[in-house]
């Protein structure tokens, strides 16, 4: 889609938005809706829209396959770290209360860890997904 | 809604099949803010209406618009839906009207969660802290549900699927080729 000037344009002008928008999803999902499902969702979809606007090897460059792959699997060892964090601190397993030095610190805490963690697995995937599918050549 | 699903049903140009089901999936959305559940409302159209309508249109792209005319007689599959369907919808008769006061699922869990998470969890949002404190475990395991997506698209399809692997008889690409795959 290279010769789409338009597209190309307004692409350039949304995107940063877009990320913008997941990341204020992601952190205000404790005051307002939203969370790190669909804060992951929104910031894919920035990608997905760069890639394909400006083709899956452009979009490669500026998120290479293996950073992705990292992402993936740095989601769930923080959310799952985050629960063995609160083992070692005394507390039972994805209990947040012993996190900080009071119980609402360490729900504060433990609930902004966590979603941070699915935002970037779901962020990953989707992303992932969608450039293998695509990058496909039939 | 319905007008959608039979459009959807009905139709063979895939292209309009896949934004249908985009317009269906805005519409459900609408309808779980009316019923006040705003995050699901929030999922249901970033990943029904947007990724999922997304990943369809690259599916088309590698694919042909059009469905080919099934030659098999359909009479089975259509028993099964409508009596399923007629099954799910006498299940409905049983439950309690919606926001009934006295209905088994405002009665157990959601008082506490409601009066109580304010000063347990200290977060405005009831639905985040149910769903990241009190169901921790949930999250936890969707987001490995998700993860395990992801690992099987990426072993299916992902880069360097057609190399050789011990397992398989022979390099399906022979190894000086390797690079150009």
């Amino acid at each position: 889609m290279n010769d789409h000037s338009i597209l190309r344009v307004v692409s350039k002008i949304m995107i940063p938005f877009i990320l913008l928008f997941a990341l204020y999803v992601q952190f205000h999902g404790d005051f307002g809706p939203g969370g790190g499902f669909q804060a992951g969702v929104i910031f894919a979809s920035a990608f997905i829209l760069y890639g394909l606007i400006f083709g899956i090897e452009n979009a490669r460059k500026v998120l290479p396959a293996n950073a992705t792959r990292i992402l993936l699997a740095c989601g769930v060892i923080l959310y799952a770290g985050v629960g063995v964090a609160g083992m070692f601190l005394g507390g039972n397993y994805l209990d947040y209360n012993v996190l900080a030095a009071t119980a609402t610190g360490g729900q504060h805490l433990g609930i902004f860890l966590v979603e941070f963690g699915v935002g970037t697995t779901v962020a990953a995937t989707m992303v992932t997904i969608f450039f293998v599918f695509a990058g496909q050549d039939f | 809604m319905v007008a959608t699903a039979f459009a959807i049903i009905r139709l063979r140009n895939l292209f309009a099949v896949v934004i249908l089901s985009g317009i269906f999936s805005l519409l459900a959305a609408s309808l779980y803010v009316l019923l006040m559940a705003v995050d699901v409302a929030f999922t249901e159209a970033s990943v029904g209406a947007g990724i999922s309508t997304l990943l369809m249109l690259a599916t088309l792209a590698i694919t042909s618009e059009y469905e080919k005319k099934s030659r098999r007689s359909n009479w089975l599959p259509k028993v099964i839906v409508f009596v399923t369907g007629a099954v799910l919808i006498y299940g409905t008769l049983d439950m309690p009207l919606y926001g009934a006061a006295d209905a088994p699922a405002n009665l157990h869990l959601i008082p506490r969660f409601i009066l109580e998470s304010g000063t347990e969890i200290g977060i405005p949002n009831i639905v985040t802290s149910v769903l990241a404190s009190y169901r921790g475990y949930d999250t936890l395991g969707e987001t490995v549900v998700i993860f395990t997506a992801a690992i099987g698209v990426l072993v299916l399809l992902g880069r360097g699927h057609n190399r050789w692997r011990p397992g398989m008889r022979k390099p399906v690409v022979p190894e000086d080729r390797e690079e150009e795959v």
